[in-house]
C-alpha cells in the first residue's frame, strides 16, 4: 500500500517537472505567427492558456450544433480561427495554416497530434467570395469588440 | 466407435507449412498496400465511381462473410442436429467461419472511405439501418462461434455446447439474413428491393460454406498426410448438392418473378440477355460452373467415389458463388435506376439511364484476394495451434 | 508522513501550483463557457420545425443547353471539375428526356430531393445521412465513414462520394475525401437567413425563372401559392418519400 502510494508521489513530481520544463519551452515560443491579424490583437475569444489548453474542446462541442440544428456564429468558430491566425507572406498572400512553421502546425507537429480538421476544413481564409454569403460572420470591428469578452461569458 | 483423438495440424514437412504462411503472408503485405494506396489517392484510382459505389472488394467481401456463416453448417449439423458423422468436424468448421468472417470484414473495413473512423461505426448507431445491426451480428458472431469452438474443445464446458451450438446456429442465420437484407432494403434499385434477397442468402451461405468447408478439409488433410474417409466426404458431398439446387430454386424463383413484372423486364433482359458481361457471369459463371458442373460431379455415377470430383465439385461451386454475388452486387448498379418511367434519357450531366461500365483495377482485387489471404492464415494458424482436426477421418 | 501520504504537502502543491493545477482547473471550464457562449447576442438560434425548406422546377422553363445553376452550385460549393466524370463531384444535374410514346421532349434539374423519408437517413449505419428539423437532408462529415450506402439506396442517385484529397474549399461547404455529399440546400445561406439558393439565383439572373425556393410549410410563400395552384408532381411518387423537390410541366 504505501510503496505504491510513494510510487504515485514520485510519479507526479516527475510530471511536475516535465510539465514545468514543457511550460518553459512554450512560454519562450511565440502564441501567434507573424503577419496575421491574431498577431495584432491582445488575446484570442478567450484568453490564451484556455484557448491553447480546450480549443479542440471547444471546436468539437461546436460542430454538432452548427452541422445538425443549424446553429451559427457560435463563438468559437473554426472558420474565425483560419481567418484571425493564417499569416501573409510578402505579397500579401495568406499562407496555409497547415504549413511548416505555421499557426496550427507548428504547435501540432510539436506535440505530435494530427488534427483531422483539414482533411475538410479549409486552412486559408476564404476570399473567393462564396464565404460571404455567411451573413453571421463577424467584421473586423466586432471581434475586436468581442475579444474584451472576458471569459466564461 | 472407437475414441476421437484431435491433433495440431503439422505438415508434412516443417518447410511446406513456413512457405505457406510467407506465401500468404506476401499476398496480405501486397493486399495492405493496395488499401493504403487506394485510401491516400482516393477511391478514384480504383474502378469503383459515383455510379458503382460498391465495387470488387464488396464482393469479396460479401462472399467471404456469407461463406463464413456457412461454414458453420457441419457444427451445426454436429452439434444442434445430432448427426454422429459430422461432430468430430464441428471444431474445424467454427474455426473455419470465424477466419472466413474476419477476412470478409478487413476488406470491408480498409474499402471504407474514412477506415480512420471505425470507432464512428461502434459508438453511433442507427438502429432502422441493417448495416448498423450487420456491425452487431458480425462482431457477435465472431464471439459466439469463438466461445462455442470452446465449449467443443474443452471437457469442462462440454454441457455448453448444445445451447451454444443452437445460440450460433440463429446467429448465423441473423447474419445471413441482415447480409441479404442489405440489398433486400434498397427500395431505390430494381435488381434488388425483394425480400426473397434474405433467404436467398441464407440458403447461398449453406452452399458456399461447405464447398469452403469441404475443399479446405480436403487440402489440410493431404496437407498433413492424414487419412480422411471416402464415406465421410459422400456425405458431405451429397448435402452440398442439396444446397447448391436449393440456391438454383431461390435463383429461378427471384428471376421468375422479376419477370412477371412488367417494371421489372429491363433489368432481367440485362442480366440473362444482353448484359454482355453479366449476362456471361450468370449464365456460363452462375449457372453452369457454380450450378451444372458440380450438380453433374456431385449426382453422376461415374464419380460416385472419387475425391477429385468432389474437390473439383467444391471449387466449381466456389467460382460459381463469387460470379452469383459479383452479378449481384455489380450487375444491379451496371443497370440504371429507372427515374423516369416511360421517358428516354438524351442528354444527362450524370449518367442517368445509362449502363455503367465498371473494370476492377489491380489494388482492389489484391485487397480482395488478401482478405482470402488473412482467412486462409488465420485457419492454417488456428489448426497448427489448436486441436482441431482429428487424427484420422479414416471411416 | 504516511497518515497522509495521499495529499501531497502543501510545498509541493504549491510547486506544482504554476503548471499542473492551472492546467487542471482550465480543464474543467469548458463546459461552463460552452453553455454561456450559447447566449452570446451573435450566435443564430438554428433551424426549426416551423419551416420546410423546399423547391419548385418547372421543366418549360428549364432552357436547352443552359447550365448556369450547375456553374453557380459549383462555384459555391468549391466542387472543382477533374476532369474525371466517374468520380467527380455531382449536386445537381441537368437532365432531358424524350416521352418514348409521344416524343414529347423535358429539360429539368436533378438534385437531392430533401425527402420526407429518405431511404439515405435510414440507411446510413452512423446517423451521418440525417434530416434537419427544417426537412433539409445533410450528411455530418464528422461521422461519414464512407461507407456508401446512402448512395445505394438514394433512388435519385443524389449523391457523391468525395474520391480523391482537396484543399482549399469553400468555407460555405468544408468537404473531404472518404466522405458522402449532396446538394445542402444551400444551408448556409438558409442560416444567414438568405432565402435563395446559389442556382435559384443563377436561374434567375439569366431571366429562366425556373427555380423557386422557399417555405413549403408557409402558406403566403410563393412557393406555397404556385403548389396549390398548379399540378406538380414528385419524381419517383411511387415510393412515398414526400420530396422536398417539387416539379412543374413535366
Amino acid at each position: 500500500m504505501r510503496s505504491s502510494l510513494i510510487s504515485n508521489r514520485l510519479l507526479m513530481i516527475l510530471l511536475a517537472v516535465l510539465s514545468f520544463a514543457a511550460m518553459q519551452a512554450f512560454a519562450e515560443s511565440r502564441y501567434v505567427t507573424e503577419n496575421s491579424q491574431a498577431a495584432s490583437m491582445e488575446s484570442c475569444v478567450a484568453p490564451t492558456d484556455l484557448m491553447r489548453r480546450n480549443h479542440m474542446d471547444f471546436l468539437q462541442h461546436g460542430r454538432d450544433d452548427t452541422v445538425r440544428d443549424g446553429v451559427r456564429g457560435l463563438k468559437y468558430s473554426l472558420a474565425e480561427c483560419i481567418d484571425c491566425h493564417a499569416s501573409r507572406d510578402a505579397k500579401g498572400q495568406a499562407v496555409s495554416v497547415t504549413a511548416e512553421g505555421e499557426f496550427c502546425q507548428a504547435c501540432h507537429g510539436y506535440v505530435a497530434v494530427s488534427p483531422a480538421c483539414f482533411q475538410c476544413h479549409r486552412t486559408t481564409p476564404d476570399e473567393s467570395g462564396s464565404g460571404k454569403s455567411l451573413g453571421y460572420r463577424l467584421d473586423g470591428h466586432s471581434r475586436a469588440l468581442d475579444m474584451q469578452q472576458p471569459a466564461g461569458r | 466407435m472407437s475414441k476421437m483423438y484431435y491433433r495440431e495440424l503439422y505438415c508434412g514437412s516443417p518447410v511446406r507449412f513456413w512457405m505457406g504462411l510467407t506465401l500468404l503472408g506476401a499476398i496480405i503485405a501486397v493486399g495492405l498496400g493496395a488499401a493504403y494506396y487506394m485510401e491516400h489517392q482516393g477511391h478514384w484510382v480504383t474502378g469503383m465511381s459515383n455510379q458503382i459505389v460498391w465495387g470488387l472488394p464488396h464482393v469479396f467481401a460479401i462472399f467471404l462473410i456469407v461463406a463464413a456463416s456457412g461454414a458453420l453448417n457441419v457444427a451445426s449439423i454436429g452439434s444442434v442436429f445430432g448427426g454422429p458423422l459430422y461432430k468430430p468436424l464441428g471444431r474445424y468448421s467454427a474455426l473455419l467461419a470465424i477466419g472466413l468472417l474476419v477476412g470478409g470484414l478487413i476488406v470491408l473495413v480498409l474499402d471504407l472511405g474514412r477506415p480512420d473512423r471505425l470507432i464512428v461505426a461502434m459508438t453511433e448507431y442507427n438502429f432502422k439501418s441493417i448495416f448498423a445491426w450487420n456491425v452487431i451480428l458480425y462482431s457477435g458472431f465472431v464471439a459466439i462461434v469463438a466461445v462455442y469452438l470452446w465449449t467443443m474443445m474443452d471437457r469442462s464446458m462440454e454441457k455448453f455446447k448444445r445451447p451454444l451450438g443452437f445460440a450460433a446456429f440463429f446467429w448465423r442465420i441473423a447474419l445471413t439474413t441482415g447480409t441479404g437484407s442489405i440489398f433486400g432494403f434498397l427500395v431505390a434499385r430494381e435488381a434488388y428491393d425483394a425480400a426473397i434477397m434474405a433467404p436467398m442468402f441464407v440458403i447461398m451461405s449453406f452452399s458456399y460454406g461447405l464447398a469452403f468447408f469441404i475443399i479446405t478439409l480436403i487440402a489440410a488433410y493431404i496437407w498433413g498426410d492424414r487419412e480422411i474417409g471416402v464415406y465421410r466426404l459422400t456425405k458431405l458431398k451429397n448435402l452440398l448438392g442439396v444446397f447448391v439446387g436449393a440456391v438454383l430454386y431461390f435463383v429461378l424463383a427471384y428471376n421468375l418473378t422479376n419477370l412477371y413484372v412488367a417494371q421489372h423486364h429491363g433489368i432481367e433482359r440485362f442480366i440473362l440477355l444482353d448484359g454482355g458481361i453479366y449476362t456471361m457471369m450468370f449464365w456460363i459463371g452462375q449457372i453452369l460452373i457454380g450450378s451444372v458442373i458440380p450438380l453433374f460431379l456431385i449426382y453422376s455415377p461415374a464419380f460416385e467415389n472419387s475425391r477429385w470430383a468432389i474437390a473439383v465439385a467444391s471449387i466449381a461451386v466456389l467460382i460459381g458463388g463469387f460470379f452469383q454475388i459479383y452479378v449481384i452486387v455489380i450487375g444491379g448498379q451496371a443497370y440504371p435506376m429507372n427515374l423516369f418511367p416511360g421517358k428516354e434519357i438524351v442528354e444527362t450531366g450524370f449518367f442517368d439511364g445509362q449502363i455503367i461500365n465498371y473494370v476492377p483495377t489491380f489494388p482492389e482485387a489484391a485487397l480482395g484476394i488478401a482478405g482470402m489471404a488473412v482467412s486462409l492464415a488465420l485457419v492454417a494458424i488456428g489448426a497448427r495451434v489448436f486441436k482441431v482436426f482429428p487424427e484420422t477421418l479414416e471411416d | 508522513m504516511s497518515n497522509k501520504s495521499d495529499q501531497p504537502s502543501v510545498e509541493r502543491r504549491q510547486f506544482i501550483g504554476g503548471t499542473l493545477a492551472a492546467a487542471g482547473a482550465l480543464t474543467l471550464a469548458p463546459g461552463v463557457i460552452l453553455h454561456a457562449a450559447g447566449s452570446a447576442d451573435k450566435t443564430t438560434s438554428g433551424a426549426s420545425g416551423e419551416h420546410r425548406w423546399g423547391m419548385l422546377i418547372d421543366a418549360n422553363k428549364c432552357a436547352d443547353g443552359c447550365s448556369a445553376c450547375v456553374d453557380a452550385c459549383n462555384s459555391e460549393h468549391g466542387l472543382t471539375d477533374l476532369g474525371r466524370p466517374e468520380t467527380d463531384a455531382v449536386w445537381i444535374r441537368p437532365v432531358k428526356l424524350k416521352d418514348k410514346q409521344t416524343g414529347h421532349v423535358d429539360r429539368l434539374v436533378m438534385m437531392c430531393q430533401h425527402c420526407e423519408h429518405p431511404p439515405c437517413v435510414d440507411v446510413c449505419p452512423t446517423n451521418a445521412s440525417f434530416k434537419r428539423i427544417d426537412g433539409v437532408v445533410l450528411v455530418d462529415r464528422h461521422r461519414c465513414i464512407g461507407c456508401r450506402y446512402c448512395m445505394m439506396a438514394c433512388p435519385y442517385k443524389a449523391r457523391s462520394f468525395v474520391h480523391e484529397a482537396l484543399s482549399e474549399q469553400s468555407v460555405a461547404a468544408p468537404r473531404g475525401k472518404g466522405c458522402v455529399e449532396g446538394c445542402t440546400l444551400c444551408v448556409h445561406r438558409i442560416d444567414a437567413g438568405e432565402m435563395q439558393t446559389a442556382c435559384q439565383e443563377a436561374c434567375t439572373r439569366e431571366g429562366h425563372n425556373a427555380i423557386v425556393f422557399g417555405d413549403m410549410k408557409d402558406p403566403d410563400s410563393e412557393i406555397s401559392r404556385i403548389l396549390k395552384s398548379h399540378n406538380s408532381v414528385q419524381i419517383r411518387a411511387d415510393l412515398e418519400l414526400n420530396t422536398g423537390v417539387r416539379y412543374l410541366n413535366l
